[in-house]
């Protein structure tokens, strides 16, 4: 039943992008027909997802195409039921996100029937991801998700950026589809066969596990954007419609995320706690790195793609702190910190999400996508500013909402290194916590400046102050997804529960305690070690505010009287004499001042002897140190390397016809 | 067994280890000159008032002598000795940038961490209240090391090179309640001889050079052309 | 766990939080007046913190034209968030049900929730003043937050719980235990308390300079019962940190049952233990100097060192292989 509604959520994103190609003219079809299936798909996806999450069985079918000799299976257990959950939910919103916000492209001609297309084909390719039980059809998925994306990054190719965001995209997607088609190789070659089950059952020697896993990780690692080859994502995310960019941080990050944990704990089976430790390190690093370039930023989409960054970090630290302790045979602590992980990666869509829809929001009414541009937009755009406030505090981990359970459950994990035999993870864990925690109050300051110089203040330019009301379907997207935020963090116990049936199937241990007392608590080791009881957090937060309120609020007129701004006496105050986003992140960037590339210039002209300043100029890029320090050392190898081999190209027939003929000699030497 | 069923005075050594590890971080730290004399007197006194604790503990009478020895050669002759050096150095009050403290320094907290991972298994073999110290009189070493290779100034390298035989003598207290006293008071003199010999040596260097930046070394190689170019 | 919620144990907490509310402003006002006494100059009267919130809260409030409803929720949100940090914290008695509500991870997480909307309030309606306040106040807590839950782990590690009612009763059932993590980790927690509560060397409370303010700096447009709000959350906060140093690290007196002459003896041992804690912080203030802002970061550094030194002492040198 939840298999066929799984399927039955594909042929409707497949349906989606059909009716899409009679777009081109009437933007209409796209309106009401391609966003109403994609409506239905993430319907049908997330209802089959949590259906199978609540049974907790596994189901599989084999789909009449494919090589006569592999044809495609489909499966569909817990695993794939919490990503099909995630796509599910974040489709279902932007289906009713999408009809408003592509209102702005009726006129201009735009490339609707593209649009339209890949966005189809894009989610079909995610489903079929999740749903594929052989190498051969994850692969095919695989790519129809790539490359589709790839033609939802170049949809604005009129811009010359777009176009090398989207090549770089391409081209490192594939690099990490090669290293994933090779690790699937691996275990194809000792299971003997390329359906998962075969894998599943194949006998690894450790070094061979060990390859196949670097392998996994490196590929998967790619898309999900982990430090150092991240790259792509900052670049690619941004330049892709709103939507699109929600869709691609929220949901195929989770996809590669999806992959990694397939690939690791199902498919090679058994792990070494090594493994962990990269994971872990990888991880924390591309949290706090990924915070730190976030905090720089003043494009708001930018700024949201390398917190994606950060958010994929913990999640793989999460992940990471999983194979540490089932690989030294904790099976009950590693439960604890892959569902940790698992539920900060379904955290992770709902938030993310919201905030690009909302960002989308806010750069369709404003036409503006630097935030230095836009201020005062909580008055103007209310719905949009609470809605973004709730993701704003959801991904900078604050109590009650779910950014903050699940970093919570990622901390408790780290407090039971304790139990491990060997002192240096004792150690590690603990110190990868502390990374976590300054990551987290990293993310506040991050999302204090994004949300201050966006949507508080006094507009920054003519459009911001402009800036009115939008359509009911983009509101009500982003309210869905904020209810959901707020749900999931308030009742975590539900999250966790269905989670738990994960390290179930993976490992044979789910979780034992942590939500044995109820609804109300969540004790992931046992009630004397930690407990946590999000309803009445909320229930404290409330009571308290309507005290304060019921008891200190006057009644009457005389409560509240407008005034002008203190101004210290010299004359009105401008938009222009706020602060700014870049002198907001300024202390930062000084007190972490290495891990950027700066180049700052100032150009001051003077009079009266330099006491008087005329004119300032700043300007100041920050750049991340991985182009300079890994790209460009590999560019330019490869085109040293190009330059030797093209010495081969003499140009001359004769030598030409030389090549031919020794290299016949060579094959007639061999086969002899 | 944990830390609770020790006795008061077997917690206060572990204590006194502690914070001797905590100076190692202070000298690391500190740029200042006089003040980093001042914490390598102070990691002396801890050092001594540690050797007198375990001597109490353990009941070796010889261990105070020890103590008495560290007391007066460590957390006073030699800061004394240093002291008067740069005063008349003239380079009491001068500011020595470290190139990123804070990498420095979480540098030095993995060395803390690759010193217990070394220690860990000869912990195993020992049965004494004391041995978990082990790792940190390694890792007071190796900071000490550490101090030498990111500092510039000869005088700083002289106070990492002195903490690290500071961590020598704390490894053979806590791990064997001490040395034959031949042995001891041999290395006492031999340090004291080298405070001597490097007080000569920086009045030679400076004289020399103009200066006591060890860097400034290089230009005294072969091919000088080759690092000035390089500077 | 239902059996934590019994009617005794909310009763406690109620009356506990209510404690707390009402003596922040006490623990201000007495370190005031020792800091007068050194100083020489003539302290104001204990209930003069009491004074300055009624009359606050009598008066009218003047908002500037361009204040968003965020900036009129801001101050309930804030007040209400550290009300419920002081909730969890065991002020007279160990047996706290709200401390398994929320455990010590919690805590920094209402801390957090608190200075996230004391900033974007700063930001609110756009002046340099708060932009200034707002980017100091995140910037230097996010190097103080990782101190602190690194604090929080060597307790945690050490009381094998992260439940703050479970830990003082684990360190309090100890006796007189000398652990190098605790002193490290207390050492660390100190300079956290000054640089979150905003005090001497980090921040002044008293000043209005515009170069070296921060949490004033963001409060600069509120007035009547707003700022009161804002201010004697300030002061909960002193208290918050004030009372955890003396509560995990000296919980001598605590009450660990619930009768009338525990709790009271609880209530005078926390009076006796705060009072030495301000007479203590009051020559700290005196004897030091305000730190340039740049240098802060060093001064939290250090206090990020000294966790990280505890929780390896806790590791190296106390737990047996």
């Amino acid at each position: 039943m939840a298999l066929n509604l799984a399927l039955a959520a594909v042929l409707a994103a497949l349906a989606s992008a059909g009716v899409s190609l009679f777009a081109q003219r009437r933007i209409a079809v796209l309106k009401y027909l391609a966003f109403p299936f994609l409506l239905l798909s993430g319907l049908c996806a997330a209802v089959a997802g949590g259906m199978i999450l609540g049974d907790g069985d596994v189901q599989s079918a084999q789909l009449p195409f494919g090589l006569p000799w592999l044809p495609w299976q489909v499966r569909l257990d817990v695993l794939s039921g919490l990503f099909l959950l995630i796509i599910g939910i974040v489709t279902f919103a932007v289906g009713l996100f999408g009809p408003g916000y592509v209102s702005e492209y009726e006129h201009g001609g735009h490339p609707l029937v593209q649009l339209g297309v890949f966005t189809g084909l894009f989610v079909a390719g995610m489903q079929l991801v999740v749903l594929a039980n052989d190498a051969f059809m994850f692969m095919i998925a695989w790519e129809l998700m790539s490359l589709s994306s790839y033609f939802l990054v170049v949809f604005h190719h009129e811009q010359a950026a777009n176009r090398r965001a989207g090549f770089l995209y391409l081209l490192m997607a594939h690099v990490g589809g090669l290293a994933i088609l090779l690790g699937y190789g691996v275990l194809a070659t000792f299971g003997d066969g390329f359906s998962f089950d075969a894998m599943r059952a194949a006998l690894l020697s450790p070094l061979w596990a060990s390859v196949a896993f670097s392998l996994a990780f490196f590929g998967f690692g790619m898309k999900a954007g982990l430090v150092p080859l991240h790259a792509w994502l900052p670049e690619a995310h941004p330049v892709a419609p709103s939507h699109i960019s929600a869709l691609m941080s929220g949901v195929m990050l989770k996809v590669a995320i999806y992959g990694f944990v397939r690939m690791t704990l199902d498919l090679i089976g058994d792990v070494q706690w090594g493994w962990g430790v990269a994971v872990l390190l990888i991880g924390s690093i591309s949290a706090l790195l990924g915070i730190l370039y976030a905090m720089q930023q003043n494009d708001l989409k930018r700024l949201l793609a390398y917190s994606s960054i950060e958010n994929v970090g913990v999640i793989f630290l999460g992940l990471g702190m999983a194979l540490v302790f089932i690989g030294t045979g904790h099976q009950g602590l590693g439960a604890i910190a892959l569902v940790a992980g698992l539920f900060h990666a379904f955290n992770h869509a709902l938030f993310k999400s919201l905030l690009f829809l909302g960002a989308g929001n806010v750069i369709q009414r404003t036409h503006e996508q630097n935030i230095e541009r836009m201020g005062g937009l909580l008055t103007r755009l209310p719905y949009t500013g609470v809605f973004f406030l709730i993701g704003s505090m959801s991904i900078a981990s604050l109590p009650p909402f779910n950014g903050f359970a699940s970093e919570w459950l990622t901390f408790q994990a780290a407090l039971q290194a304790g139990a491990l035999d060997n002192g240096v993870l004792r150690i590690l864990i603990p110190f990868t916590a502390a990374m976590l925690a300054l990551t987290g109050a990293l993310s506040v300051a991050c999302f204090v400046k994004a949300y201050g110089v966006a949507f508080l203040g006094q507009p920054r330019s003519r459009r911001a102050r402009h800036a009115r009301a939008t359509a009911w379907g983009m509101r009500g997207a982003q309210g869905l997804l904020a209810l959901l935020c707020l749900l999931a963090g308030v009742l975590p116990n539900v999250m966790v529960n269905l989670l738990s049936t994960i390290p179930k199937l993976l490992t044979g241990t789910g979780l034992q305690s942590a939500t044995v007392h109820g609804w109300l608590w969540l004790t992931p080791v046992s009630s004397t070690v930690a407990s946590y009881s999000a309803p009445l957090v909320l229930l404290g937060i409330l009571v308290a505010w309507g005290l304060a309120w019921q008891l200190l609020h006057p009644r009457g007129a005389r409560a509240v009287r407008r005034g002008a701004i203190w101004d210290c006496g010299f004359g009105p105050l401008n938009a222009r004499m706020q602060y700014t986003g870049t002198s907001f992140s300024m202390p930062l960037r000084r007190i972490f001042s290495p891990v950027w590339r700066i180049e700052e210039k100032v150009d001051r002209q003077s009079e009266a002897e330099g006491l008087r300043v005329s004119r300032l100029a700043h300007q100041m890029q920050v750049h991340d140190h991985s182009w300079a320090a890994l790209y460009e050392p590999i560019g330019r190898f490869v085109l040293l390397a190009a330059r030797r081999i093209a010495l081969l190209q003499q140009g001359n027939i004769r030598v030409y016809i030389a090549y031919s003929f020794f290299t016949l000699l060579v094959l007639l030497w061999l086969i002899s | 067994m944990t830390i609770a069923q020790y006795s008061l005075s077997e917690q206060a050594v572990l204590i006194l280890a502690a914070l001797v590890l905590f100076t190692s971080f202070a000298l690391l730290a500190q740029q200042r000159m006089l003040a980093s004399i001042h914490v390598f007197a102070w990691q002396g006194v801890l050092v001594a008032a540690s050797t007198a604790m375990i001597a109490g503990v353990y009941d070796k009478h010889h261990l105070y002598f020890s103590a008495l020895l560290t007391m007066g050669l460590k957390a006073m002759l030699m800061p004394w000795m240093l002291r008067r050096l740069v005063e008349r150095l003239g380079i009491a009050h001068q500011v020595e940038t470290v190139v990123r403290p804070a990498l420095v320094l979480l540098g030095a907290a993995a060395l803390v961490v690759f010193s217990y991972y070394v220690a860990l298994p000869i912990e195993k073999l020992s049965s004494l209240s004391t041995r978990n110290t082990i790792a940190i009189s390694m890792a007071v070493v190796l900071i000490g090391m550490l101090m030498m290779v990111a500092r510039r100034q000869a005088v700083s390298q002289v106070v990492g090179f002195m903490s690290m035989e500071n961590g020598l003598f704390f490894a053979a207290v806590v791990s064997t309640h001490g040395m034959p006293m031949v042995v001891e008071l041999g290395i006492a003199f031999d340090v004291l001889v080298a405070a001597v010999l490097f007080g000569v040596f920086f009045f030679q260097i400076r004289d020399s050079i103009e200066s006591l930046d060890v860097d400034r070394l290089n230009r005294l190689s072969e091919n000088s052309e080759i690092t000035g170019v390089r500077e | 766990m239902a059996d934590l919620l019994t009617l005794n144990g909310w009763l406690l907490a109620l009356l506990q939080a209510a404690l707390f509310v009402a003596g922040a402003p006490l623990l201000t006002i007495w370190v005031k007046r020792n800091k007068c006494r050194l100083q020489n100059r003539r302290a104001p009267s204990l209930l003069q913190p009491y004074r300055d919130l009624a009359k606050l809260f009598r008066k009218q409030v003047v908002l500037a034209e361009n204040a968003s409803p965020l900036f009129r929720c801001a101050p309930y949100i804030v007040f209400a968030a550290t009300v419920l940090a002081a909730a969890t914290i065991p002020l007279l008695s160990t047996n706290l049900p709200t401390a398994a509500i929320a455990d010590m991870i919690v805590l920094v997480g209402f801390l957090a929730v608190g200075r996230f909307f004391l900033a974007l309030a700063g930001m609110d309606i756009g002046t340099a003043f708060g932009g200034m306040g707002a980017s100091r106040e995140v910037s230097l807590s996010s190097l103080a937050e990782p101190a602190m839950l690194m604090v929080i782990f060597t307790l945690a590690m050490s009381a094998q719980s992260t439940n703050l009612s479970s830990v003082v009763q684990y360190l309090y059932d100890a006796g007189l235990v000398l652990r190098p993590s605790l002193l490290f980790a207390l050492l660390g927690l100190l300079l956290v308390a000054v640089a979150e509560s905003g005090r001497i060397p980090v921040d002044n409370p008293a000043t209005h300079l515009e170069l070296t303010m921060v949490h004033e700096a963001m409060i600069l447009e509120y007035s009547g019962r707003h700022l009161a709000l804002m201010e004697w959350a300030a002061q909960l906060k002193l208290m918050i940190f004030g009372v955890l140093i003396v509560n995990i690290f000296f919980p001598w007196g605590i009450a660990t049952e619930l009768s009338a002459s525990a709790l009271f003896i609880g209530l005078l041992a926390v009076t006796v233990k705060l009072s030495l804690i301000g007479v203590v912080l009051a020559f700290a203030e005196t004897s030091l100097a305000k730190m340039r802002v740049f240098l802060v970061p060093q001064f939290l550094n250090l206090a990020f060192l000294l966790a990280l030194l505890g929780a390896l002492s806790h590791i190296i040198l106390e737990v047996d292989i």
